[in-house]
């Protein structure tokens, strides 16, 4: 193991963080501001995939197609939300989980209807090709270094938005006090429509994002999602502060994991034997630190107050 | 009689119809059918216990269904190889029993949900929901990724584990076990749900804050239903690998989850043969759907969603009315 | 009989939420056969300390004492099994229970485990008859068989004092039971109230200030978290500090 290998991996795990925070931050938004728990989320990150891909393919260019799944994800997130989500508001946790499930099997299976089960791929642009050199020698791809800096930049203005702009302060408001908001004057019904889109838009950006490096197929936002809900009930659920903390960590920890525990078990047992106990283990990793984090603080890192 | 107990008595009956009548008709597929409906709604008589009961809405089930069937997978391949399950310290063998590989299943995903359960039930709501099915995820990744037993690709059962006295390879007796089995859990949950521990873990859903105020600890209340819970769940999934002969992560994944869940509420949360109810009638439109277009699952969740949003009580809250209270 | 050993014993609580200090070192004491009211104006700290000694809220110092032991490290279950029985501010019941069954759950836990998966607990006599005694007691004989949720407020009401009476309690700790009763509904309550202390001493925690003065033995109370006069009725009528906490405190 080399350091230029560990600093390497160590990127890679802020990189899947970064898109971890992009999911969970639109989830935890949702639930903080709404109290609505949205197991379609996932979908959204499909959507922003397969719009990326598509309009890429046939216009050639990776920022149109970018462009298209921001715009088509918030869109979409607006549509689900007027037609659907509005309705579960007031509802119990379990309609809310069966309801946004259903629209799972219709976003999955209408999306494999128009588009088939082949996956799509999606090539990285041209201006974002290449490697960059590593303090230790190592190349990283321009690309994935790319997504860190963007997920970043999109962190601090998820922050900026919310402690200063008016629509920050409603959301601030609507997160503590439901009530408090209507009596502020402030269309609710809008508001919360904005959220959900502007949830569905970083949870297509993200998508989008991601389908450059691997395939893009139907199902793909499924294991994310439940990532993302690790991020947020390790983070707190309602906390940016904690989804940004929370998907670091879990990224970090899962890809890390992945290299070093094999490593450390080929200290003690037979190398096939080791990578076979590591991955293992390592697949699990993550949960266990959620158990761990929950058994000292059940509410999370930055419990914001939510529930 | 109640309303409600007529359709249970017309819901039972009927089941127990299906195969003979199936065999009469010479199409023997609708007694898998009928097996497969009767081992699904036990998963959600399991959970129903959880979600009906307790309140306790487990995301995660699946799990449970999944390790009751590996326990039947893993037990039978060790003694179809005949090799030992463990050789050190003590020389323990596999099985082809089902009542030694039910007894493995059920204590195995109860000593699980003790676990699982002494963890998630610190937590309540939305936050109890998200970790059963982190949990359940879990079990899935190290499924997948731990080799010895087939890995993503599952594990096969060459021979359906016997019965004694019984010959389990014929349709209508494998059936029947699974329907005696599915009755069992429903008369052990009808017991519980009217015996003292039942009355403490209704008022644990209701309101948890009265329970502690009469002196009985919510928390230990939930965590036994959880487990028993569990448990039931674990015995449909070791029944539902000898169905299939196989069993893979997939039956550890959190769609699975999501179905015993739509069981439950399809028939009507909180109602005895609610989930035979929901799971017939899942099967049946998954039976129906998938015969018309293969896109069925596009029309499954659009149906679900309508249940959802639009009828309150499931099949058994719109036919029996609303629930009576002793 | 104020010399009679305590049965419950608040010593030196404290508890803070940030800077604020909802109780104050507060101690009391309830005795055998009295009546203790608790009265305060409102954001006094009433809801925080009847928390602390249910076990809902953990103080950050001091102690709670019931029956000579040292409980603070109880949960509010364990607590309730020692004898510390409760009705809420706003009645909780089990809403979708009859209110028969409401009380044979406090019966229930009073014999014993709730671990008894088998035997339905409709058919248990030990269980329904002594429940059906406590509704008698409380005038609700005839409402037994009504689901909790369909009671009306005052029969709610009496359906706590019900449970928690079955619980066979040795201190009570009402949270305001005069609430939304109406004048005849407080009437009769403060009517069984005044007998009740004969059988179990109570922790009163009432707005309804003819009520106190006509059913409390000793009065407390509590303004910003501690307790600023503790006496017998008259003593607290005739308390300056008392008064001035109450006309200032009343917007």
């Amino acid at each position: 193991m080399t350091l230029a290998l560990l600093i390497e991996q160590l990127l890679n795990g802020i990189q899947f963080g970064v898109m971890l925070f992009l999911m969970a931050a639109g989830l935890t938004l949702v639930f903080g501001v709404m109290g609505l728990i949205n197991l379609a989320h996932g979908s959204l990150y499909m959507i922003g995939a397969f719009l990326c891909a598509s309009v890429a393919l046939a216009t050639g260019s990776f920022w149109l197609g970018l462009a298209a799944s921001l715009a088509g994800a918030a869109a979409a997130g607006a549509v689900v939300e007027i037609v659907v989500i509005r309705r579960l508001y007031d509802r119990d946790h379990l309609d809310q989980v069966l309801a946004t499930f259903a629209l799972i099997l219709i976003f999955s299976e209408g999306t494999r209807w128009v588009f088939g089960s082949f996956p799509l791929y999606l090539d990285i642009p041209q201006a974002l090709q290449g490697a960059v050199a590593l303090p230790g020698g190592a190349q990283y791809p321009l690309y994935r270094l790319s997504i860190i800096i963007v997920g970043v930049l999109i962190a601090i203005g998820l922050y900026l938005l919310i402690s200063r702009t008016r629509l920050g302060m409603r959301i601030r408001a609507g997160e503590s006090d439901r009530e408090m908001i209507g009596a502020l004057g402030v269309d609710i019904r809008t508001l919360y429509t904005v959220v959900f889109a502007l949830g569905a838009a970083l949870a297509g950006f993200a998508g989008a994002l991601v389908g450059a490096i691997q395939s893009v197929q139907v199902g793909m936002g499924e294991p994310v999602l439940i990532l993302a809900f690790v991020v947020i009930v390790i983070g707190g659920i309602g906390s940016i502060k904690g989804a940004l903390i929370g998907a670091i960590l879990v990224g970090v920890v899962d890809t890390l994991g992945r290299i070093l525990l094999p490593e450390l078990f080929g200290l003690f047992m037979g190398p096939s034997q080791a990578t076979s106990v590591g991955s293992a283990l390592a697949s699990m990793a993550i949960y266990i630190l959620m158990a761990v984090i929950l058994a000292l603080k059940p509410q999370g890192l930055f419990a914001a107050g939510a529930q | 009689m109640s309303r409600e107990t007529v359709i249970n008595w017309v819901l039972g009956l009927g089941l127990l119809a299906v195969p003979f009548i199936a065999l009469m008709q010479g199409e023997p597929f609708y007694i898998t059918l009928a097996t497969r409906v009767a081992i699904l709604a036990l998963a959600g008589v399991g959970l129903n216990l959880a979600l009906g009961l307790g309140g306790m809405v487990s995301f995660g089930h699946a799990a449970f269904f999944g390790i009751g069937g590996y326990a039947a997978g893993i037990l039978a391949t060790h003694a179809f190889n005949q090799e030992p399950l463990l050789a050190w310290p003590l020389t323990v063998s596999g099985s082809s029993d089902m009542l030694v590989i039910w007894l493995v299943a059920i204590a195995i995903c109860a000593l699980v949900a003790l676990v699982i359960g002494a963890i998630t039930l610190r937590t309540s709501g939305v936050y109890f929901i998200m970790i059963t099915l982190a949990f359940a995820q879990m079990i899935y990744y190290f499924a997948i990724s731990w080799p010895a037993y087939g890995g993503e690709d599952g594990l096969s059962i060459y021979v359906r584990n016997g019965f004694p006295g019984l010959n389990t390879l014929d349709p209508i007796q494998f059936f029947l076990i699974c329907y005696a089995v599915l009755m069992a859990c429903l008369f052990i949950s009808a017991r519980l749900r009217d015996s003292r521990f039942g009355a403490a873990l209704q008022v644990a859903r209701q309101n948890p804050d009265r329970l502690a105020a009469t002196g009985i600890a919510p928390f230990n209340i939930r965590l036994v239903a959880f487990v028993i819970s569990a448990a039931m769940t674990g015995l449909a999934g070791a029944l539902f690998a000898d169905l299939n002969r196989f069993v893979s992560p997939s039956m550890l994944s959190w769609h699975v989850s999501g179905e015993i869940m739509i069981f439950v509420i399809l028939g009507g949360v909180g109602r005895l043969f609610g989930p035979l109810a929901g799971a017939a009638l899942f099967i049946v439109m998954e039976f129906y759907l998938g015969g018309i277009t293969e896109h069925w699952q596009l029309f499954l969740g659009i149906i679900l969603l309508c249940v959802v949003l639009f009828v309150r009580g499931g099949i058994l809250g719109i036919m029996a009315g609303r629930r009576v209270h002793a | 009989m104020p010399d009679a050993a305590p049965v419950l014993e608040l010593k030196g609580l404290r508890k803070s939420f940030g800077a604020l200090k909802a109780t104050d070192d507060v101690s009391l004491d309830v005795r055998p056969g009295e009546i203790h009211a608790l009265i305060g104006p409102n954001g006094a700290g009433k809801s925080t300390l009847i928390h602390q000694v249910a076990g809902s809220l953990t103080p950050d110092g001091g102690e709670v004492r019931f029956n000579g032991a040292d409980i603070s490290g109880l949960t509010v279950a364990q607590r309730v099994r020692r004898g510390l029985g409760r009705t809420f501010q706003v009645s909780s019941v089990a809403p979708e229970f009859s209110a028969l069954r409401n009380v044979m759950l406090s019966v229930q836990s009073t014999q014993g485990s709730s671990f008894r998966f088998f035997r339905p607990v409709m058919r248990d006599r030990s269980l329904v008859d002594a429940a059906m005694d406590k509704l008698a007691l409380v005038d609700l004989a005839e409402r037994a068989n009504v689901v909790a949720a369909e009671l009306s407020h005052g029969e709610r009401r009496q359906l706590e004092m019900a449970m928690a009476l079955a619980l066979r309690p040795k201190l009570l700790l009402l949270d305001e039971p005069m609430a939304g009763m109406g004048p005849e509904g407080s009437k009769n309550l403060t009517g069984f109230l005044d007998e009740l202390r004969n059988e179990v001493p109570i922790l009163l925690v009432e707005h309804d200030m003819e009520a106190v003065f006509s059913l409390a033995d000793r009065i407390s109370v509590l303004v910003y978290g501690s307790v600023i006069a503790s006496g017998s009725v008259d003593d607290i009528r005739a308390n300056k500090d008392v008064r001035e906490a109450y006309l200032g405190g009343e917007d």
